[in-house]
């Protein structure tokens, strides 16, 4: 076995789990290439298979060809997709301009709570991982949420010997993370590998290319000329520089993406 | 300060491995001893921040008004700053020449041992921070004691802040020798003891010029001569059954193989209901290419030729290398619990993918891991180490975690929470061998590889059995002498010779012969693990009682069928046993008053009729020095030591 084997195998292991473990269960689908890993490992765990609901919680702001792929996507793979909004807010011209932890917030965690909760979901897939970013670095791979989908990073169940926290009490719910070991390069070692599609927003056109996709105002794009996966991997081989920095929503303050997670972000 | 990765050389016995899986290193130590310092050292040393990492901490510092610390690399949470304490464990890339790492910075603070186990659980290796001025502390033996009971076996000790002694050859070698002789009283040799000042960088990627007196390897370089874990694809098989898929027409079997190997028409034998089946199919999906085998670590999804009941927590083996089952299990366990465990308390144990509901029966012994007395007690506290016997309704397929780490260790849950962990300590599986359950084994310090090298050939047993009459005896005796004859060590334990002393004691009824052979089987794997070849003569007429002898040792076990049948023996009746059966003079004879159970599958059958003894005893002798001998490359692996 080498190293990518050995992710693909304890992720399926996961998936597997939360399958077996939790009644309801749903995966996040951002449309992002980490989602897209995870999709496949689905199928891979389930031979073929998608078992469970792929939510994609949409914010009216992500950029257009995001939405093209999941559609196209979606009806290629036969996913049983759900698509939910924060129409309240939307309604109420949430937006960037409100500051961006605000629309985050309202846009994507609230949109993620009313999905979860007017399906009864007590146990939703996110395609995380620790290399991302400090917080999430601290994240466990069964994550248990309060009932207002608070995070409560400073007492975390023990988890170890892939024993996962299934118990727990009505009302809370579980985020289970299979990517949670995975490295951005390890995951666009395993695109290549697998030979996943992608959104062509990834690969440079111009010089410039991007490296995290979320909403078209808050996501930036980094000076590259990787237009191929083979080029981004060597690109990622070499570079320092961080992954999402080109998220605008998490240098709004020093604390903003803690902020943010602790309330029930991805 | 430079940011860039420091030039080194690496030494010729550290191997480069580019693509291979990141080596888990867990980093603990008391509170304050400089975890986090050291940690931030390294990744700055191995040019694993990210551009701007530290100048912007540096900013942050300046914006508060306080010194720049290297711990603040790691504590990216802004409540952490402000506890001034490690909280959680986090998990942090870098790589050197020689191979990728992931550390897992554990906090020493006492309330997060839970933290430190759900890293320390999965490292390969660790280092053990202690603090020069201040010396071993009460988290410095914890952490220890916690990484040998896991199951850790390379720890290197970073003797840190060696700067506050000013590099003091003479304090270095005091703390070493503390903490030495702590780790050297629980079992562990510490791979290295390495001085260090993380804050200056000494020792860190390079040996500094303020230890000329020592001579060991820096910290990256201790780590690089670290082995990486491998899969457990030696020891016997082991597939936990997850989940049963019925999403189309096949019907799949799903779990990880957590050791051993299995192929396509392996029969399976699935813990404890004991059904068996042929592995038909392993299944894949997508660009996988088909596979035929597969083996430890690998995700896997199997069918079987026939429809036999399985479900989550069934254990698939092979046969013949079977886990352990028993209602009771002895473990020393790791209370997280907020409240205390207590003898009567009912508990919910996960080992591997199985559940039970378990009762504890007796706390043996609490353990105190400051000075590693024993105590009394009815109930053991939050963050303490003891030894406890659980109890369940069902039996609990599993291994001690000596010989099968994954089926060897457990969580306990209560309510809704981990509240423990636990690695099982032996399995007084057997009633006779609970019965003598306060014997501790002693470990050989020669082993069994030393012993075949010296000797030329592996120790074992060859078990004889068949009807009276079939030619054991004879055949045994003969091949003795052959092998002798050519240097083998080599002894027969035969039926009537064992009854004049060690079963002298013994008749012929079925417990009395099931004792008989429990005796010899046991005297059996004793000359086998002394390295010699032991060939036995008993007619161990009952299935059972061989197995009984199998699962003592499996690897050294082989059971040869003398399959001579009844008519022919009875025409030999070489000793007039048969003529006095059929008159009534011997009751329970086997083949007339008792049973004789074949065995379904022997490691071979010598077929005597119709051949000569001088040819089943060529046929045996062909078996024992295949299965026995050592390969050219095993006898020259061992010149080579």
């Amino acid at each position: 076995m080498n190293d990518l084997d050995a992710l693909e195998s304890q992720s399926i292991y996961i998936l597997r789990e939360a399958f077996n473990r939790l009644d309801k269960i749903a995966m996040l689908w951002s449309i992002g290439k980490d989602s897209n890993v995870m999709l496949w490992l689905a199928r891979k765990a389930f031979f073929g298979h998608v078992p469970f609901p792929v939510l994609h919680v949409d914010t009216k702001h992500k950029i257009p060809e995001m939405i093209e792929f999941r559609d196209r996507v979606a009806k290629e793979w036969n996913l049983p997709l759900i698509v939910g909004e924060n129409t309240e807010a939307l309604a109420a011209g949430m937006g960037p301009h409100n500051g961006r932890v605000e629309c985050c917030t309202a846009l994507k965690t609230e949109g993620l709570k009313a999905l979860l909760a007017s399906h009864g979901f007590t146990g939703v897939i996110a395609g995380i991982r620790r290399d991302e970013e400090g917080t999430r670095a601290k994240e466990r791979v069964f994550s248990p949420r309060n009932q207002s989908a608070e995070w409560d990073f400073k007492d975390q169940p023990p988890e170890f010997w892939d024993q996962f926290k299934t118990d727990f009490a009505p009302g809370t719910h579980l985020r289970i993370h299979p990517l949670l070991a995975w490295s951005e390069l390890d995951v666009w070692r395993y695109i290549e590998r697998e030979n996943i599609p992608m959104v062509d927003l990834y690969f440079a056109r111009d010089g410039r290319r991007y490296r995290s996709l979320g909403c078209a105002p808050c996501t930036g794009s980094v000076a590259s000329t990787a237009s191929t996966v083979a080029e981004i991997i060597e690109e990622l081989e070499t570079t320092k520089i961080s992954e999402r920095s080109g998220r605008a929503q998490d240098k709004e303050s020093e604390d903003a993406f803690e902020r943010l997670r602790a309330g029930g972000y991805m | 300060m430079s940011n860039t990765a420091t030039a080194r050389k690496i030494s010729p016995e550290v191997s480069v491995s580019q693509n291979a899986s990141p080596m888990k290193i867990v980093v603990v130590g008391h509170v304050d001893h400089g975890k986090s310092t050291l940690v931030g050292r390294i990744l700055n040393e191995t040019g694993a921040l990210p551009e701007g990492k530290v100048e912007y901490l540096k900013e942050v510092c300046d914006k508060r008004g306080m010194p720049f610390e290297w711990a603040f690399v790691m504590d990216a949470l802004q409540a952490e700053r402000d506890q001034g304490i490690t909280i959680d464990t986090a998990q942090i890339r870098f790589r050197t020449e020689a191979r990728p790492y992931v550390i897992i910075d554990a906090p020493g603070h006492k309330e997060f041992l839970k933290n430190m186990v759900s890293g320390a659980a999965s490292a390969e290796a660790a280092v053990l921070v202690i603090d020069a001025h201040e010396g071993v502390q009460e988290q410095s033996r914890r952490h220890g004691y916690l990484l040998h009971l896991l199951g850790l076996r390379q720890i290197a000790v970073a003797v840190n802040k060696m700067d506050l002694v000013d590099f003091s050859q003479d304090r270095f070698e005091e703390v070493k020798a503390e903490i030495v002789a702590y780790l050297n009283s629980i079992g562990v040799e510490p791979t290295y003891v390495i001085p260090v000042a993380a804050r200056s960088g000494a020792n860190i990627a390079s040996i500094a010029a303020e230890t000329p007196w020592y001579t060991g390897p820096s910290v990256l370089g201790a780590l690089d001569r670290f082995e990486p874990a491998k899969p457990l694809t030696d020891l016997a098989l082991r597939l936990p059954v997850q989940d049963v898929y019925k999403f189309d027409e096949r019907r799949i079997i799903a779990g990880r193989i957590e050791s051993g190997r299995l192929k396509v028409g392996d029969t399976l034998v699935f813990s404890p209901s004991g059904k068996m089946a042929k592995i038909a199919t392993i299944e894949t999906w997508g660009n996988s290419l088909a596979s035929v085998s597969a083996g430890a670590g690998q995700s896997v999804g199997i069918t079987l030729d026939e429809q036999i009941f399985v479900e989550r927590g069934n254990v698939a083996s092979l046969e013949h290398h079977l886990p352990h089952q028993s209602h009771d299990l002895k473990a020393r366990v790791f209370w997280l619990g907020r409240g205390p465990l207590k003898v009567g308390s009912r508990y919910k144990l996960k080992l591997a993918t199985a559940e039970h509901v378990v009762d504890v029966v007796a706390i043996e012994r609490v353990i105190d891991v400051e000075d590693l007395a024993n105590h009394q007690g009815s109930e053991v506290a939050r963050n303490a180490v003891a030894e406890v016997v659980f109890r369940a309704k069902s039996p609990i397929a599993h291994d001690s975690f000596v010989d099968n780490p994954r089926l060897g260790r457990f969580v306990l849950v209560e309510g809704y929470d981990i509240v423990g962990g636990g690695v099982i300590a032996e399995t007084p599986s057997e009633e006779a061998r609970s019965r003598s359950s306060h014997v501790t084994v002693v470990p050989h310090k020669v082993d069994s590889e030393t012993r075949a090298i010296a000797n030329g050939h592996r120790g074992g047993v060859v078990w004889l059995t068949g009807l009276s009459g079939a030619g054991k005896s004879t055949i045994a005796m003969e091949v003795e002498r052959q092998l002798f004859l050519k240097g083998w060590q080599v002894t027969v334990l035969d039926g009537d010779n064992v009854r004049t002393g060690l079963c002298g004691d013994l008749g012929f009824s079925d417990p009395d012969r099931a004792e008989n052979i429990r005796r010899v089987g046991e005297v059996a794997h004793l000359f086998a693990e002394a390295g010699m070849v032991v060939v036995t003569s008993f007619i161990s007429p009952f299935r059972a009682d061989r197995e009984k002898v199998r699962a003592i040792n499996p690897d050294a076990f082989h059971e040869v069928f003398v399959a001579t049948g009844l008519n022919e023996c009875e025409r030999r009746d070489p000793k007039g046993l048969y003529k006095k059966a059929r008159a009534g003079e011997i009751s329970y004879f086997t083949g007339i008053g008792s049973a004789y159970e074949a065995p379904a599958l022997p490691e071979l059958a010598l077929a005597t009729e119709g051949k000569s003894v001088d040819e089943s005893v060529a046929d045996l002798l062909r078996y024992i020095e295949n299965a026995f001998s050592l390969s050219a490359r095993e006898q020259a692996n061992g010149w080579g030591l």
